[in-house]
């Protein structure tokens, strides 16, 4: 027991003080390696603070200096106990970090696609069984004329840019737009993947009810020309996001998995961000896409260079996920 | 539904030793985030202007940029933030609080940025209601974000040593001539008490003259109320020298 706090005090503050200038040298430097006397050093010095604060447990009477020795044990815990390498920022392993993240993943990508599929059955049986559901699983004025007429409009005037002068704001609202929902497909994984569910199988039954409308209405090519230049790069991208927001709910959920869950959390934590970084940065080559090429139709680009386009940026974009970075 | 919410979380380390950090109380993150807003109002502001300024080169490339701008604000502001500044932001700086990590290790730029990400959840509907709620229910007053990320929001803690000298100097001290009422007065005496009387004592000079009198007569009396010592004890004593001396009977040292 401590009879005489300022002489405990007096006694160990030189070591508070040294572990205190250690901590704060490495926090402010997370990646610096510590020569072994140092690490040695740091150890002893935690050791004795943790000591300290025992001691000091049997003063109850003292709760300043409880505080002030609980912080710095708490601080060097930090610091001794991680086993996550400190962040840094290597901008290859960055990169790769994103399809790593993907396949280890590759059954919540599967199941995004698969409640999407879902979703697109969905609006095409909604639509074949009645015409009329077109307002309502399309809200958007831009398709609620006949396809046949959209097509010969765009294609009368596609000499004319309709875009002219709101081109770079227009990509800019597409890329922060899809980006939002991007996150919001990883966010809502924290309803247990409900809200994931929800938001990809309503993406699909968009997408379904539009596609059916235009390929009923004979206008595959045009569709496919207007979709594909951005949508092999968007629709891939939602999806991904999906795949996060399954991947955060198989975590909370944790079938079969005895692990406690904070641990199953901290294990996908870093793939979630690779993968929802992923997805932002392919939006903004979707948004760029979208805005300078998919609304410009034939015959200033023939609808055949625009699909061959979309094709290729789809096996790019497979090929990159599916083998970069493979060990 | 709050009344299992913790105010600290203990962990214990492999040592045996254990540490805790006081948790946030909603009503002061809440003060916190109304600080942020405010920060990325003005930010915003100064996006705005920036618009401006560029819409006389390119009207469609400035919108764009401020497009793009203030969403990187409003997702980036926090993210930026708690990663340079180990866990605070604007507003978390001013009322002392700092994002760490709910296992004691060090926070992880995946930790930060899943937090802020999930933000988008926590508010909605409006105003914070889901992340309110979640911190209401939760044991450690974690919104979802904080949940998903392994984080928990803590009060700041010292990190100076108190200044004992300065405090409750080691003179001359007529309570210790009755050393067995000085140990009644250890024993009985809160940790409360002695912390709210050491903030007395540390902020003494801030405190209007008759404001300082009437507080250290009022503590005074407090500590004369648990443990009566003899008059010759007290004779000459100021309430604040009466303080004073407790402090010091309650640290040890000091002469008798």
């Amino acid at each position: 027991m401590i009879i005489d706090l300022p002489r405990f005090v007096a006694a160990e503050r030189a070591y508070w003080d040294e572990l205190h200038a250690m901590l704060k040298k490495l926090e402010a430097e997370p990646e610096r390696r510590l020569p072994l006397d140092e690490i040695q050093r740091l150890h002893y010095l935690y050791e004795r603070c943790s000591s300290d604060l025992s001691r000091l447990d049997t003063f109850a009477t003292e709760p300043q200096l409880r505080a002030f020795l609980e912080s710095l044990v708490s601080r060097a815990y930090s610091v001794i106990h991680e086993t996550r390498a400190p962040a840094k920022i290597r901008w290859k392993s960055a990169i790769l970090a994103f399809p790593r993240a993907f396949r280890r993943h590759l059954g919540a990508f599967r199941l995004a696609v698969g409640v999407t599929l879902l979703g697109c059955a969905f609006g095409w049986f909604a639509l074949h069984m009645d015409p009329r559901n077109k307002a309502i699983l399309m809200p958007f004025p831009g398709l609620q004329e006949p396809p046949s007429e959209r097509v010969a409009h765009e294609e009368s005037g596609a000499r004319e840019d309709r875009l002219r002068g709101i081109k770079a704001s227009f990509a800019a609202q597409l890329m922060t737009h899809n980006t939002q929902v991007t996150i919001m497909a990883l966010a809502l994984g924290v309803t247990f993947g409900a809200g994931t569910l929800i938001l990809l199988f309503y993406n699909g039954v968009i997408l379904g009810a539009v596609a059916t409308d235009y390929i009923v209405g004979g206008q595959g090519v045009f569709l496919a020309g207007w979709l594909l230049p951005h949508g092999s790069i968007e629709i891939p991208a939602i999806l991904l996001g999906g795949q996060a927001g399954f991947i955060l709910a198989g975590a909370l959920i944790g079938w079969g998995d005895r692990t406690p869950r904070v641990v199953r959390l901290r294990a996908v934590a870093a793939d979630l961000v690779a993968i929802v970084s992923g997805a932002a940065v392919l939006l903004i080559w979707a948004g760029t896409v979208e805005a300078f090429v998919s609304q410009y139709h034939q015959p200033v680009i023939p609808y055949s260079l625009k699909i061959a386009f979309g094709l290729c940026e789809l096996a790019a974009l497979s090929f990159f996920l599916g083998w970069a970075g493979r060990e | 539904m709050s009344s299992g919410r913790a105010t600290s979380l203990t962990i214990e380390t492999p040592e045996g030793v254990e540490f805790s950090f006081d948790l946030a109380s909603p009503v002061t993150r809440s003060l916190a985030w109304i600080v942020d807003l405010a920060a990325i109002g003005v930010l915003t502001k100064g996006v705005d202007k920036t618009g401006e300024w560029l819409g006389h080169l390119n009207q469609d490339w400035a919108t764009a940029i401020a497009v793009i701008l203030y969403f990187a604000i409003s997702v980036g502001y926090g993210i930026v933030l708690e990663w340079r500044w180990h866990g605070q932001t604007l507003g978390k700086r001013v009322m002392g609080l700092r994002v760490v990590d709910a296992q004691g290790l060090r926070l992880q730029l995946s930790q930060v940025i899943l937090r802020n990400l999930l933000r988008l959840v926590d508010m909605l509907p409006a105003v914070y209601l889901v992340g309110g709620v979640a911190c209401f229910c939760s044991r450690n007053c974690q919104r979802l974000g904080d949940l998903a990320a392994g984080t928990i929001v803590a009060r700041e803690r010292s990190s100076y040593a108190p200044d004992l000298e300065q405090m409750a100097p080691a003179k001359y001290n007529s309570l210790l001539a009755w050393p067995h009422l000085a140990a009644r007065l250890r024993s009985l005496v809160s940790p409360e008490s002695v912390s709210i009387a050491v903030a007395a004592v540390s902020r003494r000079d801030g405190f209007e003259p008759l404001a300082r009198i009437e507080l250290f007569r009022e503590l005074a009396e407090y500590f004369q109320s648990l443990v009566e010592f003899p008059e010759a004890a007290r004779e000459g004593l100021t309430g604040e020298q009466y303080v004073r001396s407790v402090l010091r009977v309650i640290y040890g040292g000091g002469r008798g």
